[in-house]
């Protein structure tokens, strides 16, 4: 049975506990493998549950303890990755059917760093496919439930992971984030995930989907666990050649301050005009001013900051990741690793290429190659793409000006709460909609994190604030985030997830 | 811009290498005319004195150490080929017939 009193604990206190003695990273973990038992069949956060492998992994743990082994903060705390990251000993699909079961044979740098700290890893999670989508509906292993009403959409891409961490079945989870896919997923499930800034974490073993946008980060239920776990797998690479060669901001120390009555005394914060009105839901907009007000009343100071080109990051984005995607995506032509369809002897090389990736990709992976492919194609680039790489520098400057004025930018994560599965799949620019407010950060480069700012009145569902800070200064978001995590806990009587509805389980709880 | 007609599509489909049935490709005709008039509005901002921004970080070149390091074994690198034979993967003929 799952034990909930594990389970609901923030990974700070399951660290406490286990450096302690109190409990030991096989209890730990054998808790949070029956919850996945038991509410997995409701939400579909997982692709894969490495049941044997984290057994093994926090008994090592316990060894190594009982030892006298000085361990990092996080050893023994489970955790749950992102199935676009390559573990040893996992698959890893991306959500795609091309890569069904393909064992990669490396793991990514941020999955050799959360095992050298000694953490956990539960298992992969779902995900729209290659990180195309902002539901996880386009995974090609079916969506995954939203835990506060599970017939709606999680967010994405990265969905598996924000639904694990509202549904008790992991304290951390990895998420990765192209135009939003950690903080628009974090926004509609009440969690917390922040985008680091471009570079700060390694995206070698991230499948790649749009290289000069992707970026790995951290997501969990509380500000401080997010930024332990942000403090874990960030630092240089020599592996990941865009990956930036500077000191980690101190984001621990700053979630810690920000949570203290002065923390953001001072702070001077920016509401980005361009961000909200029309299509924006009224719960929304009501949850986003209250934290605004909330951060007021802890003595940061508020002004209203136009980014006038904002306007066109949307249009910028779903030209240049497309376009990035189209050619990254060429790797997958069913020769080396993954799925070959049609080799039967007669058919060419280029043959059974095309009659793999038409049958190995999803609707969404082949709008977005498609579109891509005509965005670079002679003719058209300069409009499209190189347009859309001006757009880009205009961006730029946006947050430049922005930045002289105030410490950091906030916004909705997103303009609705999270919408029902199905509503949006056949409408792609509906569904693009919901990264209207978190793509400008992406291409810019700089940080961005949602933080959960309460329920819409008019459906009782979670609203996210974002938070944006200039490239390297991480740790400002999370000082925002924990001054509003502090002022907001008490009336919800702990993290926003403290909220969710019993889930549904699969096996009887005793009496 | 101009309306994408199925036969673009079909061209272009060639042209990435994805085998579309006719169905998808009258179904892609439509929804990519549609997102590629959305996203036009780029071209009303982009004026000739903005530069182009193809990248976050203002990197050149990084390079490593000319040094060996450990890489995959052979059956490593074979292990998740769909064929593989004699140390290496097995792959359909390379050139068409009308070559």
């Amino acid at each position: 049975m799952a034990d909930l009193s594990l389970v609901r604990r923030s990974a700070d206190d399951l660290a406490q506990a286990l450096a302690a003695g109190e409990v030991s990273a096989v209890e730990v973990t054998e808790a949070h493998l029956d919850r996945i038992a038991a509410v997995d069949e409701a939400v579909h956060s997982f692709l894969h549950v490495d049941g044997e492998g984290a057994r093994a992994a926090a008994a090592a743990v316990d060894d190594r303890r009982a030892a006298g082994e000085a361990l990092g903060p996080l050893a023994g705390v489970p955790i749950a990755v992102k199935d676009v990251m390559t573990t040893v000993g996992m698959p890893t699909t991306c959500g795609s059917r091309i890569l069904e079961g393909w064992r990669p044979p490396y793991d990514a740098t941020l999955v050799t760093r959360l095992r050298q700290a000694g953490m956990v890893l539960l298992g992969k999670t779902n995900m729209d496919e290659f990180a195309m989508g902002s539901s996880t509906e386009n995974s090609a292993y079916g969506p995954t439930g939203n835990p506060w009403d599970t017939s709606r959409i999680p967010g994405g891409s990265g969905g598996g992971s924000a639904a694990a961490l509202a549904a008790f079945e992991a304290p951390l989870a990895i998420g990765t984030d192209t135009g939003g896919s950690i903080r628009q997923p974090a926004a509609v499930t009440g969690t917390v995930g922040v985008k680091p800034t471009y570079g700060g974490v390694s995206r070698y073993g991230l499948v790649a989907f749009s290289s000069s946008l992707d970026q790995a980060g951290p997501a969990a239920r509380t500000v401080l666990d997010t930024a332990l776990l942000h403090a874990v797998i960030a630092g240089h690479d020599p592996r990941d050649s865009t990956s930036i060669d500077t000191a980690v901001p101190d984001v621990v120390t700053a979630a810690r301050a920000g949570a203290l009555p002065d923390g953001i005394r001072g702070l001077r914060i920016g509401v980005v005009r361009e961000l909200g009105g029309e299509g924006y839901q009224p719960g929304v907009e009501a949850r986003f001013r209250e934290a605004v007000d909330l951060l007021a009343a802890r003595g940061a100071e508020v002004v209203e900051v136009s980014c006038p080109s904002f306007a066109y990051a949307l249009s910028a984005y779903y030209l240049i990741a497309p376009s990035e995607c189209s050619s990254n995506l060429a790797r997958f032509d069913g020769m080396r690793y993954g799925l070959r369809v049609g080799d039967d002897g007669t058919r060419s090389a280029e043959e059974v290429m095309s009659l793999t990736r038409g049958a190995g990709f999803g609707a969404e992976v082949k709008r977005r190659i498609m579109i891509g492919t005509y965005a670079l194609s002679s003719g058209y680039y300069d409009a499209y793409y190189g347009s859309a790489q001006k757009v880009r520098t205009l961006i730029s400057r946006d947050y430049a000006a922005a930045f002289e004025q105030v410490d950091v930018l906030v916004s909705p994560t997103t303009p609705t709460t999270a919408f029902q599965i199905g509503e949006r799949v056949d409408d792609p620019l509906a569904m693009y909609k919901a990264d209207l407010c978190t793509i400008p950060a992406n291409l810019a480069g700089i940080c961005a994190g949602s933080f959960p700012c309460g329920l819409a009145d008019e459906d009782g569902l979670p609203v996210g604030l974002h938070v944006m800070a200039p490239a390297m200064a991480d740790d400002r978001l999370y000082r925002v985030g924990a001054a509003l995590e502090a002022a907001l806990a008490a009336s919800w009587g702990g993290p926003l997830t403290t909220l969710v509805p019993d889930l549904p389980t699969t096996t009887e709880v005793p009496a | 811009m101009t309306a994408i007609t199925p036969d673009e599509v079909a061209h272009l489909a060639r042209l990435a290498r994805l085998d579309l049935a006719d169905d998808e490709l009258a179904h892609l005709a439509g929804q990519l005319d549609v997102i590629l008039t959305a996203v036009a509005d780029v071209s009303q901002v982009a004026t000739a004195d903005v530069p182009p921004t193809s990248h976050p970080l203002p990197l050149t070149n990084v390079t490593r150490p000319d040094v060996v390091t450990p890489s995959l074994t052979p059956d490593e690198a074979l292990a998740a080929a769909p064929t593989a034979e004699d140390g290496r993967f097995r792959v359909p003929r390379i050139l068409d017939e009308e070559v």
